[in-house]
């Protein structure tokens, strides 16, 4: 492999900023590696190799000139294809986007462009962000790097493989409910969702507005903290992005939070948990027991994971996100209107109304299908009590379980998934069991708070496992170091699947 | 559960939704968004009583921009995207009828 490769984003900005390597040199060798995996893996929407060769040029002429080039000066990074640039399209992985031109970038986006880093193209995700396999795409599903008969984990499962198959240096996520940290278990990589309003939501596509937040998806902790550090802060156009200073995530890095006090869910630990997860996150808290870490045990009872005689899992969290999540898209996704922008029907309408219907029928595939008529359907008269606002008030006892819970504990160490990578097409079927995928991190996304997914190991079987972190608002910082003083003390970090 | 969702109110969700539905969909749909809602009844378990609904995940209040104008989207970037248009306005299919 190419030298270049097997560094990570911050020792390739490094490497350039001291002028060992050059970035026209990076982006050569990601488009490279873009071009030996794309194939098997389909984790990009679009390259923008003529864009970024040009970009890395100019960022190689103003460092010759001696001229500052950022702190991401001339890294190769992804962004997922449901943030708006103003140059290519944003697809949103459906057809009814399929030749989205968006006027204006993300704020996200925007903001590691100035640092300098170069958008090396836009990563495959289930559509409109809705699933958790990266299957739902109206473009291709994409494969796992760690076996291509395996899903990369959705929705950010393009953005997942592209980190893990090293055909970027770094990528952008969104988690609406998981959609960073599944898939980054699922590929061996670290995703951040950050804390609700810590990152500007301008230009990242509607799905549940409440719930939605971009973060990192990097091959180690280090380069979420450099990624997040970028991206966080104020956005005056998003009055839901939160105006507090931005800490210097790298600076205190390797400094372990003093006194940490782990904290265990017991709930989260069930038999629903598949038994090599399990042992891998005992492990774990063994890595931390001997790191000095304080280990107590905490509960969090409306997340709490039933398991029935037949194995069917059911969790008032899940039901609780789904209601708030499909609902909040029925109502964002009525902007899909054949009109102003997105996929027209080409069939004979007789009135405004048929060419709603008939473009929307088209333009959409079946999950966002499912999910826009289940919102409509909890939204509507006669079951808004019964179902939207009953979830509003479990949403709110839901987050006071993680307020108390935090009151003996700075952290809390628990799952990302309740197994490994699944086969492709292993859950299609059934709606209902794609969902439960998603069954420790959607009360995360619920009670607004900051989750961190890094590699914990790799199981017999020779895929990822991922374990999470989980912190208050605006704790980014400790669970960055907590994340980090788990990759020295286990020296689990930067996994690296056969294929690369 | 018995939470059966029929073929025709699985159509009525759709015309809500302005989504078209065939009859086969309307069927296939009808029997997944029943089990989806009956997973859903799973809260009805739960007493909710003298819980305020919590409607966004930070208890932020009104954000309020200076009053002051600033520059927007121009018409041509605005219409970049219409599937039709006539001069600079959205074209649509005409909605009122000839009489």
């Amino acid at each position: 492999m190419n030298d270049i490769l097997n560094l990570s984003a911050l020792e390739l900005r490094d490497a350039i900023a001291s002028g060992a390597v050059t970035s026209s040199a990076a982006v050569e060798a990601y488009l490279a590696a873009i071009a030996a995996h794309e194939q098997a893996l389909g984790a990009f929407t679009q390259v923008f190799a003529d864009r970024a060769r040009e970009q890395a040029a100019r960022v190689d002429a103003d460092r010759a000139a001696g001229r500052p080039v950022g702190v991401l000066g001339g890294v190769p990074l992804a962004v997922k294809d449901n943030m708006c640039t103003a140059y290519g399209r944003t697809t949103c992985g459906s057809k009814m986007l399929a030749n989205f031109h968006a006027p204006y970038t993300a704020t996200a986006v925007g903001r590691l462009e100035r640092a300098g880093a170069i958008v090396l193209g836009k990563t495959n995700l289930d559509e409109f962000a809705m699933g958790s396999s990266t299957e739902s795409s109206a473009l291709a599903a994409t494969r796992n790097p760690w076996d291509t008969h395996r899903v990369p984990g959705g929705s950010s499962g393009g953005s997942a493989a592209g980190v893990a198959a090293r055909m970027c240096a770094g990528a952008l996520g969104s988690d609406t409910g998981g959609s960073i940290r599944q898939p980054a278990a699922f590929c061996g990589v670290v995703g951040l969702k950050p804390t609700y309003g810590r990152v500007s939501r301008l230009g990242l596509v509607a799905y549940g507005s409440s719930l939605d937040q971009i973060g990192p998806m990097t091959v180690d902790v280090s380069d979420a903290a450099l990624l997040a550090g970028v991206i966080s802060g104020h956005d005056p156009k998003d009055s839901t992005s939160i105006n507090a200073p931005v800490p210097d995530y790298l600076a205190g890095l390797d400094t372990p939070p003093p006194g940490l006090r782990i904290g265990l869910p017991r709930e989260f630990y069930s038999q629903a948990l598949d038994g090599e997860i399990h042992a891998a996150i005992d492990q774990a808290v063994e890595v931390y027991r001997r790191a000095g870490a304080k280990v107590v045990d905490v509960s969090l009872p409306h997340s709490r994971i039933d398991v029935a005689a037949d194995g069917a899992l059911s969790s008032y969290a899940v039901a609780c996100y789904y209601i708030v999540a499909m609902s909040e898209a029925s109502s964002n996704l009525a902007r899909y209107d054949g009109v102003h922008y997105g996929h027209r029907t080409g069939r004979r309408v007789e009135d405004i109304i048929e060419l709603y219907s008939f473009s929307r029928a088209e333009g959409f595939g079946d999950e966002v299908k499912r999910r826009i008529m289940l919102g409509t359907y909890t939204l509507s008269s006669g079951y808004y009590d019964a179902y939207y606002n009953k979830a509003l008030k479990v949403r709110r006892l839901i987050a006071g379980d993680f307020a108390r819970a935090f009151g003996d504990c700075d952290v809390l160490l628990c799952p990302v998934a309740p197994t490994t990578a699944f086969r492709v097409g292993e859950k299609t079927a059934d709606p209902l069991t794609m969902y439960l995928a998603d069954i420790y991190t959607i009360s995360v996304n619920l009670a607004g708070l900051p989750g961190l997914a890094i590699p914990a190991g790799v199981s017999p079987a020779g895929l990822p496992i991922g374990m999470q972190l989980i912190g208050p608002a605006f704790s980014e910082d400790v669970l960055l170091r907590a994340g980090r003083l788990y990759e020295k003390a286990s020296g689990v970090t930067r996994l690296r699947p056969k294929m690369v | 559960m018995t939470n059966a969702i029929t073929a025709e109110q699985v159509r009525h969700i759709g015309r809500l939704a302005r989504i078209e539905l065939t009859d086969d969909q309307a069927d296939a749909f009808g029997r997944q968004l029943a089990d989806i809602v009956g997973y859903f009844d799973k809260l009805k378990e739960l007493d909710t009583d003298g819980v305020e609904p919590m409607v966004h995940a930070l208890e932020v209040t009104n954000v309020l921009a200076a009053d002051v104008a600033e520059a927007s989207l121009d018409a041509a970037a605005a219409l970049a995207n219409a599937p039709d248009r006539d001069g600079d306005y959205f074209k649509v299919p005409k909605v009122i009828g000839d009489s």
